[in-house]
């Protein structure tokens, strides 16, 4: 009985992942999106933590740790720092306009949930039913980062993307061994800091950082 | 043991020319580094060629003749480029496109991305053969943006973003291989080990494995420039420095390409079709298509052979994809000749272009008068590369079309038209280049062409005579690949 009531739980946190990501998509503000970020984050490593306890998979653990450090912490005070640096906090309009985004992204989710099915089926995991959120998460950061053209959300998109492939490492096998995820996370955090970098640099020289300016390089 | 060597000698390269990378002799330390990695490399592979394969550090580690072969090109043609690079990068420096700091972040990021192939080539995890395809990637974004010019940000954001979602859509496919692996294996370290999951691939599930492959094949097919996903590549080869293209187009498009062959061997035990085999031949086939036709409409020359690039690793997908003994030998055969051929063209035209000023043809008239080693350099290495007979281009591309013609009469069109017009647009654009009239100067300084003509000779002996050992090699590795 008291895995059922923990799955509960995993089952409500997977809803919050996915409702998370459908407010990213619609969120205009650059710093209101790192905030849906870190809740993002924590909402994972919540229930990756829960899956830990309930299943006894100790290396879910460090995972769990890792993703509050990395993406609820350490990442999101970064990009605030960046935002309040370089001055970028207005309100940007993305390039489909937003009805029309929440509605390919139902479409996505439909999609996902139907990928999944054979999978999840297959699958030995308790929270295998959340396979498909994982993936519909995975999905929605996608079509975020083509519809944004300012650098920062396309970043926070590629990060969300990751969020959901973790989640669904976590939900279809319990999440791979532990040194492979050491080596994502230590990607993903050098990522984020070459983007650092980066962000300045195009800064500097754009004087924007729409990458609307970057269209140069097109197909004669 | 040679393994730490190998991977030991790039990375702490890399931490040392992060830390002493601004001094005046820090060219020539980048290539004692190479050397070194080279010199190592060449004795693991005098032991493979011995002892066979082997695993090395509790499986952590798996060496057989296919990979060694990578590692040796790898570690040969980086050794190579930093000659190149040596009096090529000065130049720039004196022109005043780069700072002495610029040049520390470019020799720390070219030893750590050296040591990052050689990682995912040697990891018998797939999951660390992830990390280290991204770890690549990340290392070549900020020298994709050297010179901190417009174009070059866009194009290292192009190459960050293209190839970070490529990779995910992998790391996906990843994913999924563990998921079928571990309801085998058992969970924990060991369900990743590819030597592990070769042993059991009869028993992994097929669905499972189907679908992993898809998003491998377009996440690291991504990397290998494969169409449609390969709009990162051209910008990313013209806009940064030569070197850079150099050795992105000969040895990283390689390691992808490695990465899906690997999963690919998996997939065909799963499987026990030619599913994997189709889908790679039918990218392997579009992306000659597509890229032989854009070629000509190139008006920079770093951009026309980095199409070429595309068009040359959509040949070798199609050889691999057809599979077999001699469709992979001609795979592994004529990966070896555009590593060492490509190399050599963006090492002259990395000179030609630092002379002129620019990257556009039209304004790059008459080599042969202003510096003919360049121009013969040019000439030569647009001949290889076009697959004109003495040299080993021909040999490669003669082997994957006649298996073609034997096993798929239907694609053999497709490829000579593609390969007739590459031909024609190529020849034409160089042949000016090189012979045209022009009332530029001759070059002040001496260009550092040892290396082109190092590689073009290899290719041409290749082409002649290949000698019985390394035949053996290939045969070998061609023999892992399901032949």
């Amino acid at each position: 009985m008291a895995l059922n009531y923990h799955l509960q739980i995993v089952n409500l946190l997977a809803a919050l992942l996915l409702l998370i990501s459908f407010a990213m998509l619609s969120q205009r503000r650059v710093a209101s999106l790192v905030t849906l970020f870190a809740w993002q984050g924590a909402a994972l490593a919540l229930s990756t933590a829960i899956v830990a306890w309930s299943t006894g998979q100790h290396h879910l653990y460090y995972s769990a740790a890792l993703t509050l450090g990395l993406k609820v912490i350490a990442m999101p005070w970064y990009f605030y720092r960046l935002i309040r640096k370089l001055n970028v906090n207005r309100v940007v309009e993305p390039m489909i306009n937003i009805p029309t985004t929440m509605l390919i992204g139902i479409v996505l989710v439909i999609f996902a949930f139907n990928l999944a099915l054979p999978i999840s089926q297959m699958s030995g995991t308790v929270m295998r039913s959340t396979l498909g959120i994982a993936l519909a998460c995975v999905l929605l950061a996608f079509l975020m980062m083509i519809t944004r053209t300012k650098a920062i959300p396309q970043v926070i998109g590629f990060l969300a993307m990751e969020n959901g492939l973790f989640f669904a490492a976590t939900s279809a096998t319990y999440g791979m061994p532990l040194v492979v995820e050491l080596g994502v996370a230590l990607d993903v955090l050098v990522g984020v800091f070459v983007l650092g970098i980066f962000i300045f640099q195009i800064r500097e020289t754009f004087d924007s950082l729409d990458l609307k300016h970057m269209e140069k390089l097109k197909e004669k | 043991m040679e393994i730490y060597w190998l991977l030991g000698i790039p990375l702490s390269g890399g931490i040392f020319m992060a830390l002493w990378g601004f001094r005046r002799n820090a060219p020539e330390i980048n290539a004692l580094f190479s050397l070194l990695t080279l010199a190592v490399a060449a004795l693991l592979t005098a032991r493979i060629v011995e002892e066979g394969p082997m695993t090395v550090g509790n499986g952590w580690f798996f060496i057989d003749s296919f990979n060694v072969f990578l590692v040796t090109l790898t570690a040969f043609v980086a050794f190579t480029t930093a000659l190149f690079s040596r009096p090529y990068m000065r130049i720039e420096e004196e022109h005043g496109r780069l700072s002495a700091a610029r040049l520390r972040l470019y020799h720390s990021s070219y030893q750590i991305f050296i040591g990052m192939m050689i990682l995912a080539l040697t990891t018998n995890n797939m999951g660390i053969l992830w990390v280290s395809m991204e770890g690549a990637t990340l290392a070549t974004v900020l020298l994709v943006s050297l010179y901190r010019t417009p174009a070059s940000l866009e194009a290292a954001w192009k190459y960050f973003i293209l190839c970070g979602v490529g990779i995910a859509l992998a790391l996906f496919g990843t994913i999924l291989l563990y998921f079928a692996a571990e309801k085998v294996l058992g969970s924990g370290g060991t369900a990743l080990l590819w030597t592990q999951l070769n042993g059991v691939k009869t028993q992994l599930e097929p669905t499972v494995l189907q679908l992993a492959f898809v998003f491998l094949l377009v996440g690291y097919g991504t990397k290998v420039g494969l169409v449609p996903l390969h709009s990162w590549l051209p910008d990313a080869h013209a806009e940064g420095p030569t070197p850079v293209s150099a050795v992105l187009s000969g040895l990283l498009l390689n390691v992808a390409l490695y990465a899906v062959m690997r999963s690919k061997v998996l997939v065909d035990g799963a499987l026990g079709n030619d599913m994997a085999g189709n889908l790679m031949m039918g990218f392997g086939l579009l992306s000659v298509v597509v890229a032989a036709f854009l070629i000509n409409r190139q008006t920079d020359v770093k951009r026309m052979f980095a199409y070429s690039s595309i068009e040359h690793m959509g040949l070798i997908t199609f050889a691999f994809g057809m599979g077999g003994a001699v469709a992979s030998f001609a795979g592994l055969l004529h990966m070896t000749m555009h590593s060492l051929t490509k190399s050599a063209i963006f090492f002259t035209v990395g000179h030609a272009t630092q002379k002129a000023g620019t990257q556009l043809m039209s304004d790059i008239r008459g080599l042969i008068k202003t510096n003919p080693t360049i121009g013969w350099g040019l000439m030569l290495g647009t001949i290889a590369i076009l697959g004109v007979p003495p040299f080993g281009v021909f040999a490669s591309e003669f082997l994957i079309i006649t298996t073609a013609m034997h096993e798929h009469p239907w694609a053999t069109p497709f490829l000579l038209i593609a390969l007739g017009v590459a031909f024609a647009s190529i020849f034409g654009k160089v042949q000016p280049m090189v012979f045209g009239e022009t009332g530029l100067p001759r070059l002040p300084h001496m260009p550092a062409l040892t290396p082109v003509f190092v590689h073009l000779g290899l290719v041409l002996m290749l082409g002649l005579f290949i000698p019985p050992y390394l035949a053996t090699w290939y045969r070998q590795a061609a023999q892992l690949l399901g032949g």
